[in-house]
Order: structure tokens, then sequence, then C-alpha cells
């Protein structure tokens, strides 16, 4: 019996102290992080609870102006000042969010679901198949993004989902590309050969070994994607393609200060700091994702 | 050789055939019509019947395969049709609205590379690492700048904080001074990266080690070793500092109310005039193809490295 309680009492100890390890290491892991990716992390995060909840962050409506308050210079009441029609900037800003964020994460969505199928499908078919998807997917890199993402809006009309769609077609062929790159250099490796000849079956095999260690760097295409999601969301807004005026879109929101340019600048200056960052920060995160696969 | 050439012509046809193709089935069988834009506002007063007439005249009811080949057939002779909205040919349009953006485009291009040379290679040169850290970070924050938002704030500090550059009535050259900078920021961001990433990558090689043991500087080692290879690789992004350059421009150009291709296009756009769309696509596509392959055909001629071939295959 007192074997066992030293023997219990000496795990229990070694397993405190295996804690305290885990998370003073956990505390040093979390030292190293850099301050950029941080600062990074927080705009994401913040810019994520402005779309989940923006009553947090502010009391005005979005929509409604407030009579007698029209250009009011940045102050303490407003914070980014307000427009034309008396609304408060930071509230638009806040309330906007949303609509950029799903925007992007529907574009990114659909090139990563199509892209990375395909992609998939043209890596572990090969032959014929593989040929015909790789020169679909040159066909589509020759037109320029814009100009396709401009077709399609043409084709389904004016609004934030269908730009949403438009920008991510024009991510569909990276997505292929990367993902069948991806798939041909894993099936070449020793472990999926043995999976094979250990009797693994075609779908069997992709799902377990090729699609998991073929996904790191998609993943980390995916979040660079979405910083340039949100950029070309707030582009196709700006020129008015998007959602329709009343909506707090960014790029329309430095669309509508535009005629405000010379006596109210934070209609414009404002909005596209937010954007700025939200870019970089994306980009910054992705850079990290991307060292991480390396 | 001259089956290495024609093997790629033959696929820069396909791609363009394609694009051609993928263009149409988006614009041509649309749902939205240009034609019913423009005809059926009750204010111009036609009957149905004239509408019918004016539709039959574009042959806007015939079955798809009919207007697919009857497009492509114009296309191969150079007539794009006729664009709805403005009510005369394509062809006449672009070529009206094409000098202008041929212009913005080589300046905003000719500023983008002296902007990508300078941040790579003063990078290269400083001695101090925070200001080499400071200059490669330049690359990355230009990509994350809104390219309208970069021309409204250039309108705003310049034009109307600081007066520098007048708003009404410029002059032919200092219209050009905003747009031109714009344009030359999101182009210069990839150049630069590229050009930033190959020459750390060269210094690393083992020639740049004896230029270095036999005393040469770090100046006389990034001029006479580094620069010529590093500066080849960049050929291989002029396809997608093209689309770069197009996706610039009309964003550029609506924004500064200059009267060019990229202009035309917003406008095509907002008022769903597909041949004029679809004509920009495909000339777009076949710039694309041109430039792709002459960097192929060229990189040959530029690097004779790439001429002698080594080990086996010799």
């Amino acid at each position: 019996m007192t074997t066992f309680d030293t023997l219990h009492e000496e795990t229990a100890a070694d397993a405190r102290r295996q804690r305290q390890g885990q998370r003073s290491r956990a505390a040093s892991t979390l030292r190293r992080v850099p301050p950029g990716l941080a600062l990074s992390w927080l705009i994401l995060a913040t810019v994520f609870l402005w779309a989940v909840a923006p009553s947090l962050f502010t009391g005005y409506d979005p929509l409604e102006g407030v009579g007698g308050a029209q250009l009011k210079r940045p102050t303490a009441e407003h914070l980014l000042g307000t427009d034309a029609l008396g609304r408060d900037l930071y509230a638009r800003i806040i309330h906007g969010a949303v609509h950029s964020l799903t925007g992007a994460f529907v574009a990114v969505g659909l090139g990563l679901i199509v892209g990375t199928g395909l992609g998939v499908v043209a890596g572990s078919v090969r032959r014929r198949f593989d040929d015909a998807i790789m020169r679909l997917v040159d066909v589509f890199l020759s037109i320029p993004p814009l100009l396709l993402s401009l077709s399609i809006i043409i084709l389904l009309g004016f609004g934030t989902v269908n730009a949403a769609i438009a920008v991510g077609v024009t991510s569909v062929a990276g997505f292929a590309r990367l993902a069948r790159a991806e798939v041909v250099r894993v099936r070449r490796s020793d472990y999926v050969e043995a999976a094979f000849g250990s009797g693994g079956t075609f779908v069997s095999v992709l799902w377990r070994h090729i699609l998991p260690n073929s996904l790191t760097s998609v993943l980390a295409f995916a979040s660079l994607q979405f910083g340039s999601a949100v950029l070309q969301i707030s582009t196709l807004g700006f020129l008015g393609y998007g959602a329709p005026p009343p909506t707090p879109e960014w790029g329309l929101l430095i669309a509508e200060g535009r005629n405000y340019i010379s006596t109210a600048w934070w209609l414009t200056t404002a909005p596209g700091v937010v954007v700025v960052l939200v870019v970089l920060a994306a980009n910054r995160v992705s850079q990290s994702f991307g060292r991480a696969a390396a | 050789m001259s089956a290495y050439l024609l093997n790629r012509v033959g696929q820069a046809l396909f791609v363009l055939w394609a694009a051609f193709t993928i263009s149409f089935v988006l614009l041509q069988a649309m749902p939205g019509d240009a034609i019913l834009i423009k005809f059926q506002n009750p204010d111009l007063g036609l009957t149905a019947q004239q509408v019918a007439e004016i539709r039959a005249s574009y042959a806007a009811d015939s079955p798809v395969f009919v207007q697919y080949a009857h497009t492509i057939g114009k296309f191969l002779t150079g007539n794009f049709g006729y664009s709805v909205q403005a009510g005369v040919p394509v062809s006449s349009l672009l070529a009206a609205h094409l000098p202008a953006t041929l212009k913005l485009a080589t300046l905003g291009f000719l500023l983008a590379s002296v902007l990508a040379i300078l941040i790579a290679f003063l990078s290269s040169l400083t001695p101090f690492a925070s200001l080499r850290g400071a200059l490669q970070s330049v690359p990355s924050l230009f990509i994350s700048i809104p390219t309208f938002w970069l021309g409204i704030m250039l309108i705003q500090i310049f034009s109307f904080r600081l007066k520098l550059v007048p708003v009404i009535n410029p002059g032919p050259w200092q219209e050009l001074i905003l747009p031109v900078i714009t344009l030359a920021v999101p182009i210069s961001a990839p150049l630069a990266q590229v050009l930033v990433r190959h020459i750390d990558d060269v210094m690393t090689r083992p020639f740049v080690g004896v230029a270095r043991a036999k005393g040469a500087n770090r100046q006389w080692i990034l001029w006479r070793h580094v620069a010529k290879n590093a500066l080849l690789p960049t050929l291989t992004i002029a396809g997608v500092l093209f689309g770069e350059l197009i996706a610039g421009a009309v964003v550029t150009e609506t924004v500064f109310g200059l009267n060019g291709i990229g202009g035309l296009t917003e406008r095509a756009v907002g008022s769903q005039d597909a041949a004029v769309l679809q004509a920009i696509v495909v000339l777009s596509a076949l710039a694309f193809v041109i430039i792709n392959l002459i960097v192929d055909l060229l990189f040959p001629v530029l690097d004779p490295r790439l001429r002698t071939k080594i080990g086996a295959a010799a």
C-alpha cells in the first residue's frame, strides 16, 4: 500500500510539476509572439466582435441620422464625426464590419471549397482530367481578376453576396493550382505509397493521408486571400456594385464621403484606415501561418 | 526550337479561344439585358413591337450557338459589335479611350519600377537593420492600401490641403501627377517583393562570396553581380502585373474622372453593356497571352545559361 501511495504521490507531484512546466511554457510562448502579430490578432478579433455584436461598441444607429448634427468634426460625442445626414461615422463603420467580413468569408469559402476540390481531384486523378482542369485554370488566370469579377457582376447583378461571389471566383484558380501542387508533392511521399501498399482504397488514402498533409499551406493561402478579399470587396463597394446605399459597407462609406472631400476629411479617411488595418492584420497572420507550414 | 515555338503559340491560341468562350458564356448568356434597360424606358415611348424590332437588329433573340458563331467570326475580323448604350461600334469606343489609358499605364508602370528598384536596392545596401526592416515592410503596406482610397487621400492632401495640384482645369501633365502615383503604388509592391527576395537569394550564391573574397564592397557586388541576376526573374510576374495594371486603371480612372479604358469599363458595368465589357475582357486576355509568350521566348535570349543544356540532357 505504501509503495502505491508514494507512487501515487510522486505521480501527482510529477503531474503538478508538469502542469506548472506547461503553464510557464505557454506563458513563454505567449511572450515570444512578436508584438506585430499580437496586434494583428487583436485587430481581427475586434473587427470580428464588431460584426457579431455591434451594439456593444456604439449606441448610435448606423442608418438614422440625428437632426442638426450633420458633418460634425470628430469629438468626444461622435468619435469619428458625422456624415451629411447626421449619422455617426464610428457607428456606421462598426455596423459595416458584418458586410465586409461575411463578404470576405463567402469569397474565401467559395475559392477554398471549389478551388481546393478541383486541385485535389486534378492532383489525385492525373492524366487527361488533370490536364483539362489545369488548362481551365490557366484560362482563368489569363483574365485580369477585376475584369472577371465585373463580368460575373454583370451576370449576377449588384449586391453584397453577388460581389462576394464575384471576388471568390477570381481566387478559385489560385487555390486549384496550389492544392494540386501540394497533393502531387504529398502523393510522392513514402507513407502514401505505404498506405496504398497496405491495401488502402483511393478515397480512404486521400481522406486520411493526402488531404490533411496538403492542407497547411492551403490554409495559409486562404488567410492571405481573406485580406485581399476584404480589399476587393471594398473596391466593388466603392464602384457601387456591392450593397445598395443606406448599407454602411466600408467601400461605400468612402464613396459617399468623397462628395465632402474638401470639407469633411474624416468621412473618407476613417473607413479607409480601418480597411488598411484589417488587410495588414490578415496578411501578417497569414505570414505567420505560412512560416508554421514551412 | 521551332517545335517548342509552335507548341507555345498553339497553347496561347487555345487560352485565348477559351477566354473568349468564358466571357461569351458569362456576358452574352446573361439574364440582365442592356437592350431592355435602354429601350424599355417608358419615356422613349417605344411600342413593344418596336423594341422587338430593335432586338432583332441586334440579333438578341437568335439561338445561343448561332450568336456564338456569329460573334467569334466578327471578333476574328476585329469587329467587336455595337455598344448598346453609346450606339457606336465598340472598336471605335476602344480606339477613342485607349490613348489616355496607355499614357497613364506607361507612366504608372515606370514610376512603379523606379519605386520598386529603390526599395529593393536601398534595403539591400543600407547598413542599418532597422532601416532595412522598415524598407522591406513598405511593399506589404502598399499591398494593403485600397487603390481608390489612396487616390482620394492624395486629392485630399495635395489638392485641397496643400493646394499643390489644381483640381479645376489642370494642365495635361498636371492632371496625370496624382493618378500616376495612385496607380504606381499597388504595382510597385509585388515588383519590390520579388526583387527583394531574388536579391537575398542571389547574395547567398558562391560567386558573390568569391567577389567578396576578392575585396569587392557591397555596392560593387550589388551593381555588377547581383542586379542582373535579380532583375531577370521579375519578368515572370509580368502577367500578374498586367492584371494589376488593368484593375488599377479601372479604379484610378474612376476616382480621377479620366476618360480611358478603365472609366469605359466602369460605365459598361453600370449600364450592363456586355459587348463593351466582353471586348475589353478578350483584349486583356490577348495582351496577357502575348506578354507571357514574349517573356517565355525572351528568357533564353536574355539568360544564356538557359540555352546550354547541362548534364544528361547535353
